[in-house]
């Protein structure tokens, strides 16, 4: 889990954050919500977790409710690996 | 036959005359799935309007709209009208002190506001009095916006919406006699010194361009219409009063899906549509993620697109993963709306680099191209398009000095300088050129770069900020923050925090770039041009 979260952190980072401090982009920060991520970005890293992860992210699974954090992702690519 | 435009005083008279043609038809298909017939969506805008007059609301007055899209919104928006007052419609997900600043500036008497944006109530200063409030339930939207952590209560006199639509209808007549030089509506747009601007448009304005409309596309009432546009956006000008002027079905995409490519090319074909009108930015998200190719969408019969100029590439991807639709570039400023026009030939030639032109002057609008000095540009020539016709805004509302920079007459009539510079091509129509001031469209917004630089300027801890837009093979354009700090380098992700409170999402900066201070012209001015390099790597910051 720690593993995954750390493979999206280094992502968001290198993709949308440059210069930002690792330690600044928690598990828990919204990526939605505070601005990190909008729409065309939204799409670029669901694509970048397909991807990476081998899996596929249904519609109704990026919702801003249960896709804003970096938590949030890792659990999804966690259960969707486990299945 | 459908009731015409020339004898129509007002947008009501159409969705009165297709409720009895078509009253057990199927007007609005909601985000949730459910439908509502003619005679409904009347039947709530006719309830609607019985208590506004009854809340004291006179012709003229401004009423507000904070909701998503829906059922719920389109009703309102129809009541209001029937009231003879305006609609003035916010982005109900963007930042509350912009939505009430908005509000405010309208004067809006009363103000449906949906249930979970409490929050935007807190920016009314206390001095002024709150509007009438009425409270809107939303349902499960599936989405919520930078609000989502702040969960304001509702005062205790707000109205709830069920004793709203439990007043007996208003009678067409009931506010009073109807004319198209009423406004019908209040879009506001960003403003150059961080003050959005209302755009007020009539009821002439909006029946002059449906029914050009009209006579070009030839709806019918088997046509089934997407709203993909928020309502204050003009495209959702289009969806709303050309579809149901022709008993046609209007499907109402909501917030979430509409950034959800996937989903909505699954929508385009669960739902049949034939008539699809977006931005280009959303139509190039669907030819990249949208696997098109899935589905079967052969029902659409015309997409047009408006708002910014659509990339050839994406334009190309997307027309060959579409074969069969007509491809419409539309062109015109909220304060017009549509007023050039052209149909793209397909196929588009593989070899093909030159942009499409965005055509001649549609039927209603008259056109001249004048240089600085106001002179007529030979054909051929670059110069800046000015527009005058019925289509044209009564004004910005409650800013007559921004009025006088935009209009001027000519021969006994009104012209309105649409800043855009443009060449005419004999054959071609008008080819869009670019502009000259700091207005940059980005996913068919409007952003003017200044109003970026007011939100940057709030920010307690930057000493300055000067944005830039610069094209960006991406995602069309790109803005970026230079800033200063007044100390050590702010979090990045602190920043776009703040931005996201205070700007709507397309208008928050893609990049900063710190700086000890603002490179400055010999005149101690902001040196836009040096930032640029900066931008586009060509030079230290």
């Amino acid at each position: 889990m720690d593993e995954i979260a750390n493979e999206l952190r280094r992502f968001l980072l290198a993709e949308f954050l440059p210069g930002e401090s690792a330690a600044n982009l928690r598990d828990d920060t919204p990526l939605r919500t505070g601005g990190i991520l909008d729409s065309v970005s939204t799409l670029k890293f669901v694509a970048f977790v397909e991807q990476r992860f081998g899996i596929e992210i249904e519609a109704h699974e990026t919702g801003v409710r249960d896709f804003d954090c970096i938590a949030d992702v890792a659990a999804l690519v966690q259960r969707k690996r486990g299945r | 036959m459908v009731a015409s435009g020339a004898t129509a005083q007002s947008l009501c008279d159409l969705l009165e005359a297709s409720t009895r043609r078509h009253g057990d038809r199927t007007a609005l298909v909601s985000p949730d799935g459910s439908a509502t017939s003619y005679a409904q969506l009347e039947q709530h805008a006719s309830a609607i309007a019985a208590f506004l007059r009854e809340s004291g609301v006179e012709p003229g007055d401004r009423i507000g709209l904070c909701l998503p899209k829906g059922a719920a919104s389109v009703a309102v928006l129809w009541g209001a009208m029937k009231a003879r007052a305006a609609y003035v419609p916010v982005d109900w997900q963007g930042p509350a002190a912009r939505n009430a600043a908005i509000q405010r500036d309208a004067g809006v008497r009363v103000l449906f506001l949906g249930e979970a944006r409490a929050d935007v109530l807190r920016e009314w200063p206390q001095a002024t009095a709150l509007p009438t409030l009425v409270r809107v339930p939303m349902g499960r939207t599936g989405a919520a916006g930078a609000f989502a952590a702040v969960v304001a209560p509702f005062p205790a006199a707000a109205i709830e919406w069920s004793a709203v639509l439990r007043h007996p209808p208003l009678a067409p007549d009931g506010a009073g006699p109807r004319g198209r030089e009423q406004l019908a509506y209040i879009l506001y747009t960003s403003g150059s010194t961080g003050v959005p601007k209302g755009v007020a448009l009539t009821h002439g304005n909006a029946l002059a361009f449906v029914d050009w409309a009209s006579e070009v596309f030839a709806p019918t009432p088997d046509d089934r219409f997407s709203s993909h546009a928020p309502f204050h956006f003009d495209l959702s000008v289009f969806d709303l009063f050309v579809a149901l002027k022709h008993g046609a079905t209007l499907v109402l995409i909501g917030e979430e899906l509409g950034k959800e490519p996937k989903g909505l090319a699954r929508c385009i074909a669960e739902q049949k549509l034939t008539f699809w009108y977006s931005t280009p930015s959303a139509l190039a998200l669907l030819a990249e993620f949208g696997q098109l190719a899935a589905h079967d969408l052969s029902a659409l019969r015309h997409v047009l697109f408006a708002g910014e100029v659509f990339p050839l590439p994406a334009l190309r991807r997307l027309t060959e993963q579409l074969p069969r639709p007509a491809f419409w570039n539309l062109y015109g400023p909220t304060e017009t709306n549509v007023c050039t026009f052209a149909r793209i030939p397909l196929p588009i030639a593989p070899d093909r680099t030159r942009p499409f032109p965005i055509g001649p002057l549609c039927a209603h609008c008259d056109g001249l191209v004048l240089d600085e000095a106001r002179r007529e540009v030979a054909v051929g020539g670059e110069g800046r398009l000015h527009i005058a016709g019925p289509a044209l805004f009564a004004g910005y509302f409650g800013r007559p000095d921004l009025d006088t920079t935009v209009f001027f007459e000519r021969g006994g009539r009104r012209w309105y300088d649409t800043g855009d510079v443009v060449r005419e091509v004999a054959g071609e129509g008008f080819h869009y050129l670019g502009r000259r001031d700091r207005m940059v469209k980005r996913r068919g917004y409007r952003i003017e770069l200044g109003e970026v630089e007011a939100a940057l300027q709030r920010h307690p801890e930057l000493r300055e900020a000067a944005v830039v837009a610069l094209p960006d093979a991406a995602c069309g354009v790109r803005i970026d923050a230079h800033v200063v700090a007044v100390a050590a380098p702010l979090s990045l992700i602190a920043l776009k925090r703040f931005c996201a409170e205070q700007l709507p999402a397309a208008m928050s900066p893609d990049r900063f770039v710190f700086h000890p201070q603002l490179p400055r012209t010999s005149t101690a001015k902001v040196d836009y041009p040096a930032l640029l390099r900066v931008s586009s790597g060509g030079g230290a910051p």
